[in-house]
């Protein structure tokens, strides 16, 4: 067995684990999608193209609470942010590679992909390497395509008085279990929640994940800062 | 703008950010304090959709009493916190709210 092949399935090996949760994150979409009123083969499009959880789900939100199109695609721009800290970490790792393969990776580059590749990046230095981010990636597409693909029938069938739509603050609110243990976390987290809800009615053109971010941003800029000037 | 185009757009965006992290950005951009505030983008920003759904109904006025939502999130929350795990704080969170609705 050649070395490439070897590193893509140890890859796919590495992700596994990091795709249980994705599962329900799938089905939910797929199902919340289709009762907001998106076609199966828009919904489909969506996964296929954006492949981003938290992208899709603000997507959706914003829609069906009427924001317009340029605010839905600067919030998920907002979401996305969060990724910029990755980079600097990975680029490192594939600076010798091809702009097609950079493309194709940037592609396929999804959260639990770059977790697991980063630490494999740090133990192995072979010139093979991304191979390994590539089984990861890949792994993470088939089974957010196949979720979604399955929330879409799913959705035909679960009624509305469900309330299926709660999931998705829920999901959200269980990406950041790691941080309600930290005070400054804790802080922040309340004042965009407040910010925003508070907001909602009043902020233009339904901005108000941006307008919550930045000035929550911000406090954590203050805070961090203040915690420095103390020690 | 159509539906396809919205979604079109929000891919190249989602994809720009990938593709600057692997290919446009080095690690000397970001100094110490620029990565530790990136850090609190996901506390800074994902309460932004999450207590407007949880506070707010349909038509965006507050729902404050009979809302089944703020204990289930309650619940999910401390769940999460107890147990660092996703599945478990999003399933607590659904079976508590369809509890207060359909059993309580």
């Amino acid at each position: 067995m050649n070395n490439k092949y070897r590193v893509f399935l140890r890859g796919i090996f590495d992700v596994s684990p990091l795709m249980i949760p994705v599962v329900p994150f799938g089905l939910i979409f797929g199902v919340l999608s289709i009762e907001i009123g998106f076609s199966p083969i828009e919904t489909m499009g969506m996964s296929l193209i954006v492949f981003g959880g938290a992208s899709q789900i603000v997507l959706l939100q914003l829609f069906s609470g009427g924001a317009s199109s340029l605010v839905i695609i600067s919030s998920v721009g907002a979401v996305n942010s969060r990724h910029l800290l990755y980079g600097a970490v990975v680029s490192e790792h594939l600076s010798d590679l091809k702009l097609i393969w950079k493309i194709v990776i940037s592609y396929f580059l999804v959260d639990q992909a770059f977790a697991r590749s980063n630490e494999y990046f740090k133990k192995n230095n072979d010139k093979n390497k991304y191979f390994h981010l590539i089984g990861g990636g890949i792994t993470c597409w088939v089974i957010w395509q196949t979720t979604t693909f399955l929330g879409i029938i799913l959705g035909a069938f679960i009624p509305e008085k469900l309330g299926l739509s709660f999931a998705v603050p829920l999901t959200f609110l269980a990406l950041l279990v790691n941080d309600f243990r930290k005070l400054i976390n804790v802080i922040v987290i309340i004042i965009s929640g407040l910010v925003a809800t508070f907001g909602f009615n009043y902020v233009p053109y339904k901005a108000y994940v941006i307008v919550a971010g930045i000035i929550a941003l911000l406090t954590a800029a203050i805070l961090t800062k203040l915690v420095k000037t103390n020690e | 703008m159509n539906n396809w185009l919205l979604i079109i757009y929000c891919g190249l965006i989602t994809f720009l950010t990938r593709f600057s992290m692997i290919a446009l950005l080095k690690k000397e951009m970001f100094n110490e304090r620029i990565r530790e505030i990136l850090s609190f983008v996901p506390s800074a920003i994902f309460p932004a959709i999450i207590f407007p759904a949880i506070f707010l109904d349909n038509s965006g006025d507050f729902q404050l009493e009979n809302n089944p939502k703020i204990m289930a999130a309650i619940i999910a929350m401390l769940i999460g916190i107890v147990s660092q795990n996703i599945i478990a704080t999003i399933i607590s969170g659904l079976a508590s709210y369809w509890f207060l609705i359909f059993v309580v």
